[in-house]
């Protein structure tokens, strides 16, 4: 299979994605909804001072990050469990990892609204001035969600074959993704100006947990989706 | 077994006799634990891909997205298998299959009947030189069943090679030039089924299958 036709397919699969989600807004809107109750729970229930918000704030974000994550996973392979689209996708004559990686786009998609909203929210509600590298908290997003997302779509392709999917994702994607959470809350610390080095070593873990969880799962869906 | 290139094959069996795991082995769905299956000389495990294009495969579920519309669904997997001319396409078998007024409705809101018909279409959208059905007839009304039985028709006479799993004797052996008895994962019985008549054949499936799933 070409470079272009596998590209193609990707396209035509993030077009399906897309246009089915955009109809019903059914992932997009549980995760804002309940991204938005936290940001709005965390601005009652904790009163910071300055010096302690910018220790606990990366942490709360990334827990935002992490649960409203999980509920779109949990949702991710829902469309292809009804009617069994799953096997109609199987069927067409492409590499199956092509699936994979257009879920995982898909769901990098709704997790770069999600922080779109939510993470200037947090600042606003925290009244906590914007971070002094914004560059190095760009990167701590994007690699920290990457990571998430790729290896939170892998095992919700798993999750999904089990009738207790949902039940089952947050177990096993929590420990799996603990390097991928620490890492991306000490790189945000960071960019918060509230470290004095040595946080090159996270960002070196999330760029070699990004490689391995990309060429596992493209290697092991296929053989996932016989499962 | 051989199937010839044009051959229609009706196979029948009781409930788990393993007609739809055929069927998935067939159509590179899941492997097989045991044998091959080989088309035009190419095993379909080494080749799924290439051998992937000339299957469509008609199943008791649709493979259709139900936020999507009748249109959408057949550009979206028309365009998974590269179908050329796919707006032209797309047009002459939405009206084949009787769904051209309703084309832009979601498929969400399609009776049983409806999806299966557009089901049938999804599968025939890349004119697939092999086509597989298990149980078709479920849930069709008449007019869905005329639809299937025409274009079963078109397809057995325009030489593609169909295979069909059916507990319908009537409908399976109509058109079939070779019937097979399933039962426990192997052939017990195969027969032209001109070659007898339908009441013959019930007789025979009764003995072999002991009358489970009719």
């Amino acid at each position: 299979m070409s470079i272009n036709s596998y590209l193609d397919k990707l396209g035509v699969l993030l077009w399906k994605e897309i246009r089915s989600e955009f109809r019903g807004q059914e992932i997009l809107s549980s995760m804002l909804i309940f991204s938005l109750l936290v940001v709005a729970s965390f601005g009652f229930a904790v009163d910071l001072m300055d010096d302690l918000t910018g220790q606990v704030l990366p942490g709360i974000i990334w827990i935002t990050l992490t649960f409203a994550g999980i509920l779109g996973l949990n949702r991710s392979f829902t469309a292809e469990k009804q009617n069994d689209c799953l096997s109609g996708l199987i069927l067409c004559p492409s590499d199956r990892s092509v699936i994979f990686l257009a879920k995982t786009v898909m769901n990098m998609l709704l997790m770069a609204i999600v922080e779109l909203v939510t993470v200037p929210l947090f600042f606003i509600v925290f009244n906590y001035p914007a971070p002094p590298y914004p560059g190095w908290f760009f990167l701590a997003l994007v690699l920290g969600t990457y990571c998430f997302m790729i290896v939170g779509t892998f095992l919700s392709a798993l999750a999904s074959a089990s009738k207790a999917g949902e039940m089952i994702l947050p177990v096993l994607i929590i420990p799996l993704i603990i390097p991928v959470l620490l890492s991306a809350v000490m790189m945000t610390k960071d960019s918060f100006g509230l470290m004095t080095g040595g946080t090159d070593i996270y960002l070196k873990i999330l760029l070699v947990y990004g490689v391995i969880f990309t060429v596992l799962p493209l290697l092991l869906f296929d053989y996932l989706l016989e499962v | 077994m051989e199937i010839a290139p044009g051959e229609f094959v009706a196979c029948f069996g009781p409930n788990g006799a393993g007609k739809s795991t055929t069927l998935k082995i067939l159509a590179a769905l899941s492997k097989p634990s045991s044998g091959q299956v080989i088309i035009d000389g190419q095993d379909i495990q080494e080749n799924s891909l290439a051998l992937r294009r000339r299957i469509g495969v008609i199943s008791h579920n649709s493979f259709l997205y139900g936020k999507l519309t009748a249109r959408e669904n057949l550009e979206f997997y028309g365009r998974m298998y590269e179908v050329s001319d796919l707006d032209r396409r797309v047009e002459t078998i939405l009206d084949q299959v009787g769904l051209i007024l309703v084309a832009n409705e979601p498929v969400a809101g399609f009776s049983r009947g409806m999806q299966q018909r557009l089901a049938i279409a999804r599968a025939l959208i890349h004119n697939p030189s092999l086509v597989l059905l298990d149980e078709p007839y479920t849930g069709l009304d008449e007019m869905a069943k005329g639809i299937l039985n025409t274009i079963l028709k078109e397809l057995s006479q325009s030489k593609h090679t169909v295979f069909l799993i059916t507990h319908d004797f009537d409908q399976g052996l109509e058109q079939s030039d070779q019937a097979l008895i399933l039962v426990g994962g192997k052939i017990v019985y195969s027969c032209k089924p001109r070659s007898l008549s339908r009441e013959e054949f019930r007789l025979r499936y009764l003995k072999l299958a002991g009358g489970g799933g009719i």
